[in-house]
């Protein structure tokens, strides 16, 4: 099995931040388009990670003109060029699933304070 | 050389150069050492037995033992026969192959034992459709008629029927090699192969691909199964 870790270890990425189910993140996802690549940046909720290792994934939903969009990134794609936390969240469990029956101001996920 | 016997660590994925990921078997393989040569003068067929993780001696019967002693080698878990070509004549006992036999871009095809299902019905071992899942239906996953009753009056064999499945040699053609790791002995083999983990298979340079002349696949293509003829379209090759 440590053979496996090891192999995976090397496409592993190291510049993933601390995110966790509830933050809102910035993903800038590399797009291919004929020969040219460029930036693209998807900002979301994230609704909660999946997977372990090289495999791991994690889900951002946003609102885009109204319309509710997921995506679903593996954490250590090369077709992601980098990834900024935007904010912390403060909730309660691990899959937002319940952001989805949401719409306004009570899919907001409040913003998580440091402890005083 | 052709053939070299491996032990399958187990499936991940690796990111392909153009970021798409690639599902991959584990393998280490190797380091084998020939065993025994045989020769067709002396054997009637040329072939070399490769000896793969080595043993000690304890257990071992002493017409075991002196097999391995003859060849001046030390006693392996597993031994396996493999035929050789005339580029290969020059092995002998105590020659030793490794990964390196491969490289990146390879066609393989790796035999193994697939993991025993035990008994089972005629649906998973035979692939039968099984009955409604509505409407009243009472049969679920009976296997159904068995034959014609008085002609012919029996049941022509062959009939596909519950029973025993998997624990059996199977091997699985064509599967590229996406990456070779020397120092630790591994090589990634894009796709699935037969057996368990710590399963022994047997990696031989594929036959099919060397027959119909598939060159080596550049190295940007890696996320795409270029054997898929609609693959190859995709990117209009």
């Amino acid at each position: 099995m440590d053979l496996i870790d090891r192999i995976e270890r090397e496409d592993m990425r190291k510049d993933v931040p601390d995110m966790e189910p509830g933050d809102t993140v910035r993903v800038h996802v590399k797009i291919v388009e004929g020969d040219k690549e460029r930036i693209q940046v998807y900002e979301g909720v994230v609704m909660g990670r999946s997977g372990s290792g090289l495999r791991e994934r994690f889900r951002v939903r946003k609102i885009s003109y109204g319309v509710g969009v997921e995506r679903i990134f593996p954490v250590h794609s090369p077709r992601i060029e980098k990834i900024d936390l935007v904010r912390k969240g403060r909730v309660r469990r691990a899959k937002l699933f319940y952001l989805r029956g949401r719409k306004g101001r009570a899919a907001v996920v409040k913003e998580r304070r440091r402890r005083a | 050389m052709d053939f070299i016997i491996g032990r399958k660590a187990g499936m991940t994925q690796v990111f392909a150069p153009d970021g798409g990921p690639v599902p991959v078997t584990v393998v280490e393989v190797g380091p084998c050492t020939v065993v025994q040569r045989k020769t067709a003068e002396k054997d009637g067929y040329d072939a070399v037995q490769l000896g793969f993780l080595p043993r000690g001696e304890k257990g071992l019967s002493k017409a075991e033992l002196g097999h391995f002693k003859k060849g001046g080698v030390q006693p392996f878990r597993v031994v396996r026969e493999v035929p050789l070509t005339e580029a290969d004549k020059d092995l002998q006992p105590g020659s030793v192959l490794d990964v390196t036999i491969f490289d990146r871009g390879d066609w393989v095809d790796v035999a193994g034992v697939t993991k025993g299902r035990g008994f089972q019905g005629v649906i998973k071992r035979h692939k039968f459709r099984g009955g409604p899942g509505g409407h009243g239906g009472m049969f679920d996953r009976l296997p159904g008629s068995m034959s014609a009753s008085s002609f012919p009056s029996r049941i022509i064999k062959g009939k596909r029927l519950p029973g025993h499945m998997g624990a059996v040699q199977q091997t699985v053609q064509g599967l590229l090699v996406v990456d070779i790791q020397p120092d630790s002995n591994a090589i990634l083999i894009r796709g699935a192969v037969p057996g368990p983990k710590n399963g022994i298979v047997l990696l031989r340079r594929s036959i099919r691909v060397k027959r119909i002349g598939l060159e080596k696949p550049k190295e940007q293509v890696r996320s795409m199964n270029p054997l898929k003829a609609s693959k190859r379209a995709a990117r209009g090759g």
